[in-house]
């Protein structure tokens, strides 16, 4: 019984995270969507939809310009399907953060939707420091208040759409970028983690300008890869001079 | 509701939820046969970060809607400014974000000016 107070305890204190830096730079990228729904013919209910059952921000720009543009639905699929490639790999890093002793696979797919850029660097920087027991729970209340809260302000931002004056709207969107950047930073602990930081950051916008297709996956294979082997040789050449 | 009220969200679900879940259930079935400290976890996690670095580089470097309206360079140099600020306030995220914003909107504005 006092186990369960505790595991409420980690929800409770999950959905408390939404009260913080990285919940409110989502916020306000969300903002943003409920403005573009408007402008793109989106009616209310289905750009609310979209962020609750989607949930991934880029998947869901792919998808309204696909509806806008009358795309049929397999074709949209496809489309929104290849923009969310990266979804794999994180969730695959994100299970052994999250998984605790008594985790069940049909709650690791139920809590995986709520997986997203900034559910995955959130657990990264707190899942490592909680009882792997409570894990679950913890990430389970912050996931589902960040999509509740997001869901609410597309809702907001749609009714509204107020336009932000462009230079704060400027700083908004750099906020995003920036926080990751310092945050993931911050909480990497092996050095393939900073390698493929820094990998990352260069080949991401290198590839992109390349042209070549599947650009991002490209640059998160390539840049880990590289990164995993940078680690490997640290390693031995640490062992070699001690 | 009639079926084409529900067309629009039967849409959604095809072609926003199953397409992009479908890839989370797939991490979830790979990430439960990864083993703690093993090579493969490191690799998946090297991969994983530099795939979301790539998504932050992506929105320095080309960024949608008002930020793409500040100059690249600008973007750039508020970017690093920010990250050193980072580095020498012993790693405060909040130190870097605020001069990297600091930096981003002072140079906009002073360069937009008339």
């Amino acid at each position: 019984m006092r186990n369960e107070d505790t595991g409420l305890r980690w929800f409770l204190r999950g959905v408390g995270g939404i009260v913080s830096v990285p919940a409110f730079i989502l916020m306000a990228s969300f903002i943003g969507f409920g403005v573009l729904c408007r402008e793109s013919g989106i009616t209310l209910g289905e750009a609310v939809f979209m962020t609750g059952f989607v949930w991934a921000l880029p998947s869901q720009l792919v998808l309204v310009g696909a509806i806008a543009a009358g795309t049929p639905v397999l074709v949209a699929g496809l489309a929104v399907a290849l923009s969310a490639i990266r979804l794999m790999p994180m969730t695959a890093a994100w299970v052994p953060l999250v998984r605790g002793p008594k985790t069940r696979k049909w709650q690791l797919i139920l809590m995986s939707h709520c997986v997203a850029v900034t559910a995955w660097v959130w657990s990264v920087m707190r899942l490592r420091d909680t009882p792997p027991d409570k894990r679950a729970a913890y990430f389970a209340g912050f996931g589902a208040t960040l999509i509740s809260v997001n869901v609410c302000i597309t809702a907001v931002s749609y009714v509204s759409a107020a336009a932000l004056p462009p230079l704060l709207a400027a700083g908004l969107f750099f906020l995003t970028p920036i926080y990751f950047l310092t945050a993931l930073t911050a909480s990497a602990r092996q050095a393939a983690e900073r390698l493929a930081l820094a990998f990352g950051l260069v080949l991401g916008p290198l590839l992109r300008a390349s042209g070549l297709g599947f650009d991002l996956l490209w640059a998160g294979v390539i840049g880990g890869t590289l990164a995993f082997a940078g680690h490997k040789l640290l390693l031995r050449s640490k062992k070699a001079g001690t | 509701m009639t079926q084409s009220d529900l067309g629009p969200y039967l849409f959604i679900l095809v072609a926003g939820t199953f397409a992009t879940d479908v890839w989370r259930w797939l991490g979830v079935l790979v990430g439960a046969r990864l083993k703690e400290e093993s090579d493969l976890l490191l690799w998946v996690r090297a991969v994983a970060t530099a795939l979301v670095a790539g998504v932050i580089g992506n929105l320095i470097v080309s960024p949608s809607g008002a930020l793409s309206e500040v100059p690249l360079l600008i973007r750039l140099a508020a970017g690093l400014f920010g990250y050193v600020a980072f580095w020498l306030g012993r790693k405060s995220v909040l130190v870097g974000v605020l001069a990297a914003e600091a930096a981003l909107l002072g140079a906009a504005w002073a360069f937009s000016a008339p």
